[in-house]
């Protein structure tokens, strides 16, 4: 894994020295609300609903042990007891008080992590296949590539006023589980005819008010043309971009507004003069940062072990069916560890469930842990003849639940629980979701289904490639929920389409359960997926599921 | 012409970021039902920029939609609701700290 170098530490210790002047000065009243807001932000604090919000930044959703008993010692020390991974690998703090922030951040630069462009419109955090180096279709690990971006966009001078926020996601597999078509810019690791690598680079999808399936720019850049390329779109975003709308200041509007060919060619005319620039010193640096990402040892020892308790025990089994993934080596597997547990929140952590993930990480797991963007918690490298402890340690803290992939493996946002800018709950949904069909024992049956809630437009909960995708909305002081449905957000990504009318608070679980039923009665059997008897039969059966008694009347 | 809907001065508290009232006798409260309901909108703006005056000690303050209660006015609309108490997820936040 990669460690921060003199130069990361001494940037980042500058920052919370910096910070915590500036926190004195407004406890002091020397800088009013108006001159501290912008700095607070770009250290990654806002002010919610209740309390602030400190959110940090794990880069490409990697972390070690250490740093996640960090995590689980600020959360004890200065929040409430417990940490919230959201959907973009970053963790958010609920409860901290003002006059802590600067201890917390200094926590975190003794572990090098830090909450810096986890807010404002600079590049944010670098998101990356939580399955990154483990998975067994990729073609290359996607992280040093999003290391080298990391470097290369923190503090970059010409890119701290952007026009908006730049979100940007890479993946090396052939599945895209990063949702990289739903990013200002996707990368995705291909080989060309001659078997060489590079990227497909994906330009100007988002979600969010005016959700968008980015558009492809470049079907092969060559890796070692990562950087000038990527500035070169950025650049072309900071003169094109619209700072007078913020409605209209993303990426996917200026390309939609200048036209896919000539940005194209803008790029390429830009990327054409930054190219030479670069000198090499950008390949330097990636050779260092590959060197960081070695793989671990892997052990080499029987499996006969996991093989028989799969045989043997039908709770273990259940779990290894949802939760385990295909690891490149025939004797590992892929852990996820489901923050879903029926009835809790999705995403949340507390800080005894953080330390227990972590000493597993280090017992059984080469000391890595991931963060998915659908808010759980990855070990990527588990020997299979040491899965029957890993689970066991997995129930005793609460971790156990094997449900991923299926209708509880909810993504939702915040909402109203804790988010200022929300105009509806989303947590409480998805705990009721979840209760429901677990009381309903048809999870299981149901199969592969991804739900995913947003508590406003903003889309942090996809909703819009969610399979069954929940907008929480503002109905005249009512909250009201509408659906969409068909949503995807693998590499043939779809934004769904809406069903209706929108559902009252109390209506939305009844609503949702309709829409299993009815895709229970029409599938053509249990290897029929949600999704693929989604395309085949289109909305309508749905719509009549779930608007009963409208008959003929096209509610559209 | 439509008539005015009384309101309450609503903030964050700097340090804790806790939801704060502003009452009658200039103070901060944390409950809403300690908030003065203003019925009269000029004298919501004076008081609201009373409030944004206090840099040090509220944030972010705005006039809330509120009605009077039989203990002191009560949030009309569901966000106001939620700010009165705290997460539905746990029982943290005002609920916790004011029983």
């Amino acid at each position: 894994m990669y460690s921060y170098s003199e130069f990361d530490e001494a940037f980042v210790r500058t920052r919370v020295a910096q910070f915590t002047h500036q926190v004195e000065r407004r406890i002091d009243g020397s800088l009013t609300e108006e001159e501290f807001r912008p700095l607070r932000l770009m250290n990654g604090l806002y002010l919610q609903l209740h309390a602030y919000m400190l959110r940090v930044a794990i880069p490409y959703g990697t972390l070690n042990p250490r740093q996640m008993r960090q995590l689980a010692h600020i959360a004890q020390t200065w929040d409430k007891g417990y940490g919230h991974f959201t959907t973009r690998q970053n963790i958010q703090f609920n409860w901290p008080k003002l006059s802590d922030v600067p201890k917390m951040l200094s926590a975190l630069a003794d572990v090098g992590m830090h909450a810096i462009q986890t807010s404002g419109n600079c590049v944010r955090n670098v998101t990356a296949d939580h399955f990154a180096a483990a998975a067994a279709d990729e073609i290359e690990d996607p992280r040093p590539y999003a290391e080298l971006l990391r470097q290369w966009s923190t503090d970059h001078p010409e890119f701290q006023f952007l026009p908006r926020k730049f979100k940007i996601a890479i993946t090396g597999a052939a599945q895209d589980r990063a949702v990289t078509a739903a990013h200002d810019i996707g990368l995705r690791i291909v080989k060309n005819d001659a078997g060489e690598t590079g990227f497909q680079v994906l330009v100007g999808g988002g979600l969010g008010r005016t959700p968008m399936v980015a558009m492809t720019v470049r079907d092969f850049l060559p890796v070692e043309d990562l950087l000038p390329y990527v500035e070169a779109v950025l650049s072309v975003y900071n003169t094109l971009g619209r700072r007078d709308n913020k409605y209209k200041a993303r990426i996917k509007i200026t390309l939609h507004e200048t036209g896919k060919e000539e940005i194209t060619r803008m790029i390429e005319a830009r990327f054409a003069e930054l190219r030479p620039l670069f000198g090499g010193n950008d390949q330097a640096l990636l050779a260092d940062i590959r060197a960081a990402f070695a793989p671990p040892a892997f052990r080499n020892a029987p499996v006969e072990a996991y093989d028989a308790f799969y045989k043997a025990d039908p709770v273990f089994r259940a779990w290894a069916d949802t939760n385990l993934a295909k690891h490149r080596n025939d004797q590992y597997a892929i852990v996820t560890i489901s923050l879903k547990a029926h009835g809790q929140t999705p995403g949340d952590a507390t800080a005894d469930q953080m330390r227990v993930m972590a000493d597993l990480a280090e017992r059984y797991g080469h000391n890595e842990l991931r963060v998915s963007h659908e808010q759980n918690v990855i070990l990527p490298h588990v020997h299979k003849s040491d899965l029957p402890a890993v689970h066991a340690a997995l129930m005793q803290a609460g971790l156990g639940t094997a449900n991923v992939g299926l209708i509880s493996d909810i993504i939702a946002c915040p909402g109203m629980d804790y988010c200022a800018l929300a105009t509806a709950r989303a947590i409480p949904v998805a705990q009721e979701i979840a209760t429901r069909f677990d009381a309903l024992k048809l999870e299981h049956d149901v199969g592969p289904l991804k739900i995913k809630i947003s508590g406003c437009i903003n889309a942090c909960g996809h909703h819009h490639v969610g399979h069954i995708g929940i907008l929480g909305l503002d109905r005249a002081g009512v909250e009201n929920y509408q659906i969409t449905l068909g949503g995807d957000g693998t590499e043939d990504a779809v934004i769904g389409e809406r069903a209706g009318p929108g559902f009252a608070y109390d209506e939305i679980v009844p609503a949702i359960e309709r829409i299993v039923l009815a895709y229970l009665d029409l599938r053509e059997g249990p290897e029929e997926t949600f999704l693929q008897a989604y395309r085949r039969v289109g909305l309508p059966p749905f719509k009549a599921a779930l608007y009963p008694g409208e008959g003929n009347r096209d509610a559209a | 012409m439509a008539r005015f809907t009384p309101k309450v001065v609503t903030a964050n508290a700097l340090i804790e970021g806790d939801v704060i009232y502003l009452t009658a006798d200039d103070r901060w409260t944390r409950l809403h039902h300690e908030a003065e309901l203003i019925e009269d909108e000029a004298h919501a703006q004076l008081r609201l920029l009373h409030a944004m005056a206090q840099k040090s000690v509220a944030v972010g303050a705005y006039l809330a939609d509120a009605k009077a209660g039989p203990n002191g006015p009560e949030p009309t609309h569901f966000r106001e609701v939620f700010r009165t108490r705290g997460p539905s997820n746990y029982f943290l936040g005002k609920q916790a700290e004011l029983v």
